[in-house]
């Protein structure tokens, strides 16, 4: 048995760094604390020669040129968290959620597939910062030694079988995690490292300290072991970013969008899995006047920041991140948020990459990616509801049907599409049928009758002479609901004189509610 | 400076871009599917792929029954294919009728001509579809005269070398030598079952007179047949290259058998006396 512990090293900074690479090389400090009493909670190294130090007043930390002050925000931090676990189920599916920043996993058997331990190591490194960050990895048999030897040493670090003690004897006794009164013993004892506490009798260390002595004793002896927790796998993946001023502008709106997609996808990708659906959420920054109400004479909260949803749902998983971006662009284009946006929210639900060989036989059909980005394209030109595929709906209604999603479907017959290019003979073909052209919507129309038949018709200013007919054909439905409807329809055939090329087949109808005539259409 | 050294220099120059540029390269026989419609079929040989198709006629001439029956003929071949309506004036209900799959059929219902053809580029240029329709209809022809040419030039570009059949359906022909195929229609007569009888009630159904459908005469403006290869499907050699022909079209509403017409169109009385 053999694994691998992963840690984070300044798990709040990289966690803002992921999010905002620009600040990699730049003096940054992490405040938290009560709202206007902010303190230094954190430093990067270049922050650190500056002078600022843990605990500073916000207004403290300001004073100094150059740094970048940020809030510390829990939610960017589950999402660099979840990215190191899903980092770490790339690699093995036994993975441990040991803290915060710190993932363990079984790496037994994986020298088949990855190679020796040490480039299981280098490739963990690899992965995860690639997802933005920059991890500690250590392998031992000893799950306990795994995890410390990853907190103190860059790594990647191998520790042999039997060599746990040795490399644990340098390392301080903090990185055990006592608990503050055995920590505050240990040091009047003066035991600062691991081969100290190793050295004590366990006898006489269980009757001073109790059992968590023994407990941290075994650790540092590189004896203390137990058994991997498992974390359960997620198929939810959530990024989140909060800039520091409200964006009004879809261009950097999109910029930021992009980032968060790229993040996503990096993790999907990671985990094996591609993105079905993806949902897009937006805290708008109201005003003053929206928020809260003045007209009293106590101001009082009126309502919460408005938020903006949006959903995208793709006909074929992806782990394309540009075209993710380039579909809620095209999206948003069509129905953008009414206010800036504070904060950012995307959530994919996952599914599994499409893993289907296309058949030789079978004609060409649109790429379901560039459909899907062609499609919102259109959509965003003609209305979403005017792009699609028509379904007909059980009516006797003439023109009942509704549009729904166009999509190409694979699953085809494939001796019949063989017969596609002209191989059928003459005789094989079917009769057409005449087509008929809605006037959508239907034109209104004066209508003549003598006799019980029709025998002129005008509308738009131009009069034909009918010169045959045939009707009424009665239709009615519906009438027990409000949209009920009622037509009696002909068929005429129409002679204009003096515009011949008007004159044709038609279908007049008489709407029997309204009380008036219409020309629903041409046979063409 | 020599034929032969300014040849030289041009396809040093041209090196690594083009191969052989001075090569003649022969046109291939675009394939062609079928239109559905016997009559037209022989005349033309199809709707070539990789080529634009213009159908034009005035209003009533036949040219969306034409669409129709090659849209049928691709669904059917499980092909997906696009119908791009300027005036959104498609039957989805009579085409399901005449046995069109509409799940194969992406309809895209615009509101003017720049909107239909802004859908066609996009449309071409996403490729894999079997059929892209472009039905300018009837809308005016002074209107479709302001398509600038480089717009067909751009439409014919997109689809050359690739298996789609782009078919425009406009009141008269505007791509001019743009397209392969330019098919002119016109109205000849339209076919009643039997004569209209008048009747004393304007309730009352006019006995036994239905829409048989309609005969339309085609005449092949251009064709891609003129091209020195023959087509590569096996009727090619009994096409014609030019010309006109009739062929009719039936109604979903005609007598289907002529022996038992007299039955049917009573029937057909019956049922429309029966509705009212």
């Amino acid at each position: 048995m053999a694994y691998c512990a992963i840690f984070v090293p300044h798990f709040l900074l990289q966690s803002v760094i992921r999010s905002e690479p620009s600040l990699q090389n730049q003096p940054l400090v992490l405040l938290d604390g009560p709202a206007p009493t902010f303190r230094v909670i954190a430093a990067n190294e270049a922050a650190r020669l500056l002078g600022i130090t843990a605990g500073l007043t916000k207004a403290a930390a300001t004073e100094f040129r150059g740094v970048q002050i940020r809030l510390r925000n829990r939610e960017q931090e589950a999402a660099a968290h979840a990215a190191l676990l899903d980092a770490a189920w790339s690699f093995s599916p036994r993975v441990e959620n040991t803290a915060i920043g710190l993932a363990t996993m079984d790496v037994a058997g994986l020298k088949n597939l990855f190679g020796s331990y040490e480039e299981i190591g280098l490739q963990i490194q690899s992965c995860c910062l690639e997802l933005g960050l920059h991890v500690h990895a250590a392998v031992s048999e000893n799950l306990e030694t795994a995890r410390i030897i990853a907190c103190a040493h860059r790594g990647p670090t191998i520790i042999s079988a039997g060599q746990e003690a040795q490399c644990l004897n340098p390392l301080p006794v903090d990185l055990l995690v006592p608990s503050e009164e055995l920590a505050e013993v240990l040091r009047h004892w003066g035991i600062t490292n691991c081969g100290a506490l190793a050295a004590l009798p366990v006898l006489s260390l269980s009757e001073c300290v109790g059992q968590e002595g023994v407990r941290l004793h075994a650790i540092a002896s590189g004896k203390g072991n137990r058994a991997l927790i498992l974390a359960e796998p997620t198929h939810a993946f959530e990024e989140f970013m909060e800039p520091d001023d409200a964006v009004e502008e879809l261009e950097p709106l999109s910029f930021l969008l992009g980032r968060l997609l790229d993040q996503l996808c990096l993790r999907v990708t990671a985990r094996a899995l591609a993105v079905r659906t993806i949902h897009l959420k937006f805290e708008l920054q109201t005003s003053f006047e929206e928020v809260f109400d003045v007209s009293r004479e106590m101001v009082r909260v009126k309502q919460r920041a408005g938020t903006f949803h949006c959903s995208l749902t793709l006909p074929r998983p992806t782990q394309d991140a540009k075209l993710l971006l380039k579909l809620l662009r095209l999206r948003l284009q069509e129905k953008p948020p009414n206010a800036p946006v504070q904060k950012l929210w995307l959530r994919a639900d996952t599914d599994r990459p499409r893993a289907v060989q296309g058949d030789l036989f079978l004609p060409a059909a649109p790429d379901p990616d560039k459909l899907e980005l062609t499609l919102a394209r259109i959509a965003s030109a003609v209305g979403e509801n005017n792009v699609g595929s028509a379904e007909l709906l059980d009516s006797y209604r003439p023109d009942a049907f509704r549009m729904h999603k166009f999509c190409a479907t694979g699953a085809v017959d494939s001796q019949k599409a063989m017969s596609v290019d002209g191989v059928e003979s003459p005789q094989e073909l079917r009769k057409a049928e005449l087509g008929f052209r809605y006037f959508r919507p239907p034109l209104s129309a004066y209508v003549v009758f003598d006799e019980g038949r029709p025998v002129r018709v005008s509308w738009k200013g131009n009069t034909g002479k009918v010169v045959h007919s045939s009707g009424p054909w009665r239709l009615s439905g519906q009438w027990w609901e409000e949209n009920s409807w009622q037509e009696d329809a002909w068929d005429v055939e129409l002679s204009f004189a003096g515009k011949t090329l008007l004159s044709g087949t038609y279908q007049i109808v008489f709407d029997a509610l309204q009380k008036k005539w219409l020309v629903r259409g041409s046979y063409d | 400076m020599s034929v032969s050294s300014l040849r030289l220099q041009v396809e040093s120059a041209l090196a690594g871009r083009v191969v052989a540029p001075f090569r003649f390269r022969e046109a291939t026989a675009p394939v062609a599917v079928p239109i559905g419609i016997s009559a037209l079929d022989e005349l033309t040989g199809g709707l070539p792929r990789g080529c634009l198709t213009e159908i034009c006629g005035p209003p009533c001439s036949g040219k969306t029954s034409i669409l129709q029956s090659a849209l049928v003929a691709c669904t059917q071949a499980s092909e997906a294919c696009a119908l791009v309506d300027a005036q959104d004036c498609f039957d989805p209900v009579g085409a399901q009728k005449s046995g069109l799959e509409l799940s194969r059929l992406l309809w895209v219902r615009c509101q003017g001509i720049d909107q239909a053809l802004c859908s066609v580029d996009l449309l071409l240029h996403a490729g894999g579809f079997g059929l892209v329709a472009l039905d300018l209809g009837d809308i005016p022809a002074r209107l479709t005269r302001q398509v600038q040419l480089s717009v067909w030039f751009r439409m014919r570009r997109a689809v050359e070398d690739t298996s789609t059949v782009l078919v425009v359906l406009a009141p008269e022909t505007n791509a001019k030598s743009c397209a392969s195929l330019v098919l002119r229609l016109e109205r000849e007569v339209t076919a009643w079952s039997l004569p209209a009888q008048k009747t004393e009630r304007r309730a009352a159904h006019t006995p036994g007179c239905l829409l048989d459908g309609s005969a339309h005469s085609a005449e092949m403006v251009r064709s891609f047949l003129r091209r020195k290869k023959p087509l590569s499907i096996d009727r090619a050699k009994n096409y014609k290259p030019s010309g006109t022909t009739r062929f009719q079209i039936s109604s979903d509403k005609r007598i289907k058998e002529e022996g038992s017409r007299e039955t049917e169109t009573l029937q057909a009385a019956e049922v429309s006396a029966e509705r009212i």
